[in-house]
């Protein structure tokens, strides 16, 4: 199932770049991306691993962006 | 201009003014060396201190080429060879670039989203009989929603009372309103046009046209083009070698020579500065992005920027004759009846083809004109491509091609003629045939004639009709292969053959109505479905949605495609163009540090400029 989630504070399209890689990488993720444009993150996953991942991924965007944010 | 925009157009306005100041006071002041730094320092602070704290942060998280940590870097190192204004300089230009790129991409992205603003938020409902503004997602199937002219539809519904004309254009690029009357279905993202309607929502606001048509698009930035994925790869190498050479830069020659380190160390600098690869990762994805929205403008779902780019290297068009090239909307010219009336005939074959959603049955289904008594028809076997075979009445009806009757040892007369001939047996008796013809859509030569002009070598047509029909589809048309007769096998095999004779790196599209044409399209590497207005089903099966019928779109589509690839192409040459000499001249000692700032930001303002071309088409 593919699952789209609003992102805010997305400030930068290198960080959107760095953000999506490290996503890609999490356990149980089958694509991933951040869209800088839209400012959306897509995720491609099973129901029941999500609530892991978003965790994980939000993780990830707190490295990249200190303020960014996943909205869930 | 948002609050950060804001603050930081303050910062650099006080720093500029504190750095003439900082030049000023510093020249006719014969000041001592710390005093100078120390002013230079607090001016340098004024810029430089978000850049310095967000470098510190990201450190801390373990990133470590990060742009703010380069200007950092760049502008502390200029403190320490005792360049002082360069540090204040480096910032300045930086921030300036930085608020620059910022309000372009903050317009280009709200320009695009502008153009896919299809749906109002709120709704007039009739709550006990009073009309209550509400939002979309509170309104429920089921209720009454008033739409005034001029206002947008915001649910998908049915006309319940009134009429009026409505106006498609945002969803489907056609300007030619459509009327509707009580009991016709309408899409939200339409424009009510004439006079005040009362509507029945059919759909929640989540699966409304409109809704989905959005959230296709916005997806659709998910699929990447190979270009995006091949910059994003080179913007992950090229910041690491980039710093390494600086690093090499600033160290070897000093110590193989013997020259001052200050003069080398400056010069990587330049290098640290135009390390940052964000003109490319900024540009190149809102290039495509434009692109889809230009396209969207238009009347054409991209499901992916990846098709976008695929289409614009088609080679091949492979086309579906009827609802694609043609109306697919069958008349009767001749009937032919033997042994019975021709309104038996015509009831027969409407019969027969009572379960079928095949175009030509509906025709017959609609020049029968009675309702249809369905508890008369049996046994329904349909051979996709040839006939039905079904019990009217308990007696059994073949109606089908020639072939068809044949196989049901029938010898139907062949005539000669354009259009497709239907013929009907009772019993095992031929008792007459019907002739349909279909007319070509308005805009089909047009759609041939473009295609051509966008480069594509080949258009070919494939059709399950006769060889007449289709040769005077032909005829009209000029194509350059035609296959007549063709089962749903056949099609997916002439679509492998064609996949064979593609060049190198050129694609084949197909484009068909959208109905039964799965496997084909997974033949093809754009999957083209025509009037995908309203049909959820056209929207999940092609890669490309042309909202509207005119064949022509997909020319368009090309044109929009090959503008966005033409200037992703132009960003990338020239920003690493700008980048390549700025850092030949750096490594030369010839670049002073504003040219290297200019390298980064003032490419990335100028690429972003550039990309927003790609949202507009010259028609």
């Amino acid at each position: 199932m593919k699952h789209s989630y609003r992102m805010e504070n997305l400030d930068c399209a290198n960080c959107a770049a760095k953000m999506e890689a490290a996503i890609q990488k999490l356990d149980g993720v089958h694509s991933a991306s951040v869209s800088f444009m839209t400012q959306k993150l897509t995720i491609e996953a099973e129901e029941a691993d999500l609530p892991k991942i978003l965790k994980a991924a939000q993780k990830c965007v707190h490295k990249v962006e200190p303020d960014c944010e996943i909205l869930i | 201009m948002t609050k950060p925009q804001k603050k930081l157009l303050f910062h650099i306005l006080i720093g500029a003014t504190s750095f003439l100041a900082a030049i000023a006071l510093t020249h006719w002041l014969d000041l001592p060396q710390w005093i100078t730094l120390l002013i230079y320092l607090a001016v340098y602070l004024i810029p430089g201190w978000s850049v310095l704290s967000k470098a510190a942060r990201n450190i801390a998280h373990g990133q470590v080429f990060d742009e703010n940590f380069l200007m950092a870097i760049a502008s502390i190192a200029a403190f320490a060879i005792g360049e002082y204004p360069e540090a204040v300089e480096v910032i300045l230009f930086y921030q300036v670039g930085e608020l620059f790129e910022k309000i372009a991409v903050g317009r280009s992205c709200r320009a695009v989203s502008d153009l896919l603003d299809l749906c109002p938020d709120e709704a007039t409902m009739l709550c006990d009989g009073v009309p209550k503004t509400v939002l979309v997602e509170e309104v429920p199937v089921g209720a009454s929603i008033f739409v005034k002219p001029g206002e947008k539809i915001p649910l998908d519904a049915v006309v319940a009372e009134g009429q009026t004309t409505l106006d498609t254009a945002a969803l489907t690029g056609e300007s030619m309103p459509v009327s509707v009357c009580p009991g016709d279905a309408v899409c939200s993202g339409c424009v009510n046009v004439s006079s005040t309607v009362m509507l029945t929502v059919t759909k929640p606001a989540a699966e409304s046209t409109a809704a989905k048509i959005m959230e296709l698009v916005e997806t659709s930035a998910s699929s990447k083009a190979k270009t995006e994925q091949f910059i994003t790869r080179f913007a992950r190498y090229y910041t690491p070698c980039v710093v390494i050479a600086a690093v090499i830069l600033a160290i070897v020659p000093p110590l193989l020579t013997g020259q001052a380190f200050s003069d080398w160390i400056y010069r990587a600098l330049t290098f640290l500065i135009i390390s940052c690869p964000c003109a490319l990762v900024i540009s190149v994805p809102l290039s495509f992005f434009g692109g889809i929205g230009c396209a969207s403008k238009n009347g054409i779902l991209v499901k992916g920027t990846n098709y976008l780019e695929a289409l614009a290297h088609a080679e091949i068009v492979v086309m579906d004759k009827t609802g694609t090239l043609t109306q697919g909307k069958f008349h009767i010219v001749e009937q032919h009846a033997v042994g019975i009336s021709e309104t038996q005939l015509l009831e027969y074959a409407a019969l027969a083809e009572s379960a079928s959603n095949h175009p030509i049955a509906q025709s017959l289904r609609e020049a029968y004109g009675a309702p249809i008594d369905a508890s008369r028809v049996q046994q329904v076997q349909e051979s996709a491509g040839y006939g039905v075979s079904v019990l009217v009445d308990g007696k059994r009806v073949l109606v089908g091609n020639a072939a068809f009757l044949e196989a049901a040892g029938c010898k139907p007369e062949q005539v000669d003629c354009t259009g497709t001939q239907v013929h009907v047996a009772v019993e095992g008796v031929l008792v007459g045939n019907l002739l349909i013809t279909d007319t070509l859509k308005p805009d089909a030569a047009d759609a041939v004639k473009q295609l051509r002009r966008f480069g594509i070598r080949c258009v070919a047509m494939l059709t399950g009709d006769s060889a007449s029909t289709a040769k005077a589809v032909d005829d009209a048309l000029q194509l350059d292969a035609v296959h007549a007769k063709c089962l749903p096998t056949d099609k997916v095999r002439l679509m492998q053959s064609y996949r064979k004779k593609l060049s190198k790196k050129r694609t084949l599209v197909f484009m068909g109505d959208g109905m039964n044409d799965a496997p084909v399209l997974a033949q093809s590497d754009i999957g083209v479905a025509m009037g995908g207005l309203g049909s959820d089903a056209a929207i999940a099966a092609a890669d490309l949605v042309i909202l509207d019928d005119q064949p022509s779109k997909l020319g368009t589509a090309m044109q929009i495609a090959k503008k966005t690839m033409r200037i992703s192409h132009e960003n990338i040459v020239f920003a690493l163009g700008v980048k390549a000499i700025v850092l030949v001249l750096g490594a030369c000692g010839l670049a002073h540090i504003g040219a290297a700032v200019f390298a980064d930001v003032g490419v990335s303002v100028i690429a972003i400029l550039n990309a927003m071309r790609a949202m507009h088409r010259k028609p």
